[in-house]
């Protein structure tokens, strides 16, 4: 069949010329195509690890601003036979933010409690949090059955508690726990709602034998009433007593754009306030900005090791090329003697290592596609797949057969044709 | 110089030199050759190894530029082209056959044939038509589908002719062209050679073969790139 357009025609022939070398042909092909999978699979998956790291420090509400309680180091401690140890956030911090700085929409007090928690036999040691009814809304939590805890809850001192849902299953494998009583320490509470799971966030206590995170959130009243703010904890010898009002305040800033700003005024009061360091503030916002740096540094860094796969793609097809020249000196020497203008020459090579290069690139599409996939169900790691990243192997892909074919074709471009024809 | 004077000229040499560099020395394969070949004439150039015939076949094809001196072909000097005119000149109105008929083995004998337009600006609406027109006058419009691989010495030097001719050049440059062929082969492919000029052709043929050379017209004959003599043979 003969083909009219010449750009068209020249790819025919490209084909052909290559087909002439079929396993010559596919193994270069091979170079570009695992340079391609690698781009993209390498892609996937730090897009989807730092996705998921970016999910977690999401949960912990953009619009937030978290204060901690910390622990002072060892050496402050008395080394007496009853230590007693006092730290941490305070209620006064917490109405000093909810009265002093405009723009913050809600500031609630979180106080955990280090109680195992029973239902019948089986036992688990969640986060036991106590606090108010506005930590749904700041946090973002989703009520998978029954509700959260009320301002009515909070003002009667109820009993009443929530569970997140990996502890209720832990604790009502079978049935609904709305309703139920659970045993937390020493006090019996009613489940009244249960709330989905989200990411671990913060520090989830888990028992060794009863691997169950998660948490159950108590109002912050009745939780007081029933554990108190001291803790003690007995060891051979001594006994440590530890008092903290509040583990964690949330503070809700209603616009983002505050954000850094309360959070600035924040760690001025505490700094103020607190003769040790005994807080530290947490901004998911922060945290996200510099995850999202994270992830383009490590993006740049894995594409670049991909990036490497595809050079040595390209300085494979290059040394095919290069040798399919020398082969092809005489056909370049008749074609010249026949009409052929340099740029002819140029462009017939150039499009048959854009379509070596080419057909590994979309071979590569396919299996970068892949690759992920199976990462993902044998691995268990999460891996996104993005449309830029295949668009991008590709294109780098022919770029690479276009510039690494330049060279051969340059070459065979300029050769005489005198002595072009004369070569055996 | 052509020993007919009034005949249009259709190439030709003015003092040619082509020197080359050899380790420290110079060679003039060509050593001031002048020398006319008048249009519709059947040429052949005969001489020993190394007499410059292949030198001059390819400075009359346009593939080599002489050192000194200058070629013009259709009254045009070939000097003051550049490298894509002098491409342009080769694939429009100069049609080489080979002695080892280089044809491209990936491409089937229509397509062999269609070479030289493949090289145009614009495909020619003709040029298909053309192509059959010759495969079958070389005898080989049965096979236009077939490869070279797939053909004989005689059958590939028949479409190395058809391919010459695609464009209608002006001059037909033949290398040996029974070089590689059985007596007989070349006896045909001679006899297209003779139907050509009939029909009023440019041929200029480089052999070393007496017998061929006398076929021709007229024959310039060189020794050490120099014009021996040029003969008209009575005999054509």
């Amino acid at each position: 069949m003969i083909i009219r357009s010449p750009f068209l025609r020249t790819v025919r022939l490209g084909i052909s010329s290559l087909l002439l070398h079929k396993l010559r042909a596919f193994l270069t092909t091979l170079g570009v195509l695992f340079g391609v999978a690698s781009v993209i699979a390498m892609l996937a998956v730090g897009e989807g690890a730092s996705e998921s790291a970016q999910e977690q420090i999401r949960q912990l509400g953009s619009q937030n601003v978290i204060l901690r309680s910390v622990k002072p180091p060892e050496d402050q401690q008395s080394n007496q036979d009853v230590r007693v140890l006092a730290y941490g956030l305070t209620d006064s911090d917490r109405l000093r933010i909810e009265y002093t700085y405009p723009g913050v929409r809600s500031v609630i007090p979180v106080m955990q409690v280090p109680e195992e928690v029973r239902k019948g036999t089986r036992v688990c040691r969640p986060r036991v949090l106590c606090t108010r009814s506005d930590y749904r809304d700041a946090t973002g939590r989703v009520i998978y059955e029954g509700r959260f805890l009320s301002e009515l809850d909070e003002s009667l001192e109820e009993p009443a508690c929530v569970l997140s849902y990996e502890v209720a299953r832990h604790l009502f494998p079978f049935s609904s726990p709305v309703g139920e009583t659970i045993r937390i320490g020493g006090e019996y509470l009613e489940v009244v709602g249960v709330v989905l799971p989200r990411g671990p966030v913060g520090q989830v206590s888990i028992d060794s034998s009863t691997e169950v995170g998660g948490d159950i959130f108590l109002p912050l009243s009745a939780g007081r009433r029933m554990f108190g703010t001291t803790q003690v904890k007995m060891r051979s010898g001594s006994r440590d007593i530890t008092e903290v009002e509040l583990h964690e305040i949330i503070v809700d800033v209603r616009n983002a754009a505050d954000v850094p700003m309360i959070a600035d005024a924040c760690r001025a009061m505490l700094d103020r306030e607190h003769n040790d360091k005994d807080w530290e503030v947490i901004v998911p916002l922060e945290l996200l900005l510099r995850a999202e740096e994270t992830k383009r540094i490590f993006n740049i860094v894995l594409g670049s090791i991909a990036g490497i796969s595809l050079l040595v793609g390209g300085i494979g097809i290059m040394n095919v090329m290069l040798a399919t020249v020398t082969e092809r000196t005489r056909e370049i020497g008749i074609r010249r003697a026949l009409g052929a203008k340099r740029k002819d020459i140029v462009i017939q090579f150039l499009v048959e290592t854009t379509v070596l290069s080419g057909c590994g690139g979309v071979a590569g599409v396919a299996l970068g596609l892949i690759i992920p996939a199976i990462v993902e169900a044998t691995a268990d790691m999460p891996t996104i797949v993005t449309p830029q990243a295949p668009a991008l192997a590709f294109g780098i892909s022919v770029g690479i057969g276009v510039i690494f074919g330049l060279y051969p074709a340059w070459r065979a471009a300029n050769m005489d044709p005198v002595e072009a024809l004369r070569h055996e | 110089m052509t020993l007919q004077a009034q005949t249009e000229v259709a190439a030709e040499l003015v003092n040619v030199r082509r020197v080359y560099q050899m380790g420290g020395t110079e060679v003039a394969a060509l050593d001031g050759i002048t020398h006319q070949f008048g249009r519709g004439e059947y040429w052949s150039i005969m001489g020993s190894s190394g007499s410059g015939k292949s030198t001059l076949l390819n400075i009359l094809g346009c593939i080599d530029r002489p050192t000194e001196g200058e070629y013009l072909v259709g009254g045009s000097p070939v000097s003051t082209l550049n490298d894509d005119q002098l491409s342009e000149l080769r694939g429009a109105r100069l049609g080489f056959v080979f002695q080892s008929y280089n044809l491209i083995p990936q491409l089937d004998v229509l397509e062999n044939i269609l070479v030289p337009v493949m090289y145009r600006d614009e495909w020619p609406p003709w040029a298909l038509d053309r192509a059959k027109e010759l495969a079958e006058r070389v005898g080989l419009g049965g096979r236009t589908g077939h490869r070279p691989p797939e053909l004989s010495g005689g059958q590939q030097q028949r479409v190395a002719i058809a391919r010459a001719l695609i464009n209608d050049p002006d001059l037909i440059l033949a290398d040996e062209a029974t070089g590689n062929l059985d007596t007989k082969t070349a006896e045909e492919i001679l006899e297209v050679f003779d139907e050509l000029h009939a029909e009023g052709k440019t041929i200029l043929l480089v052999t070393h073969e007496r017998s061929i050379g006398l076929r021709a017209e007229f024959t310039l004959k060189l020794v050490d790139g120099r014009t021996e003599e040029v003969v008209e043979n009575r005999s054509s």
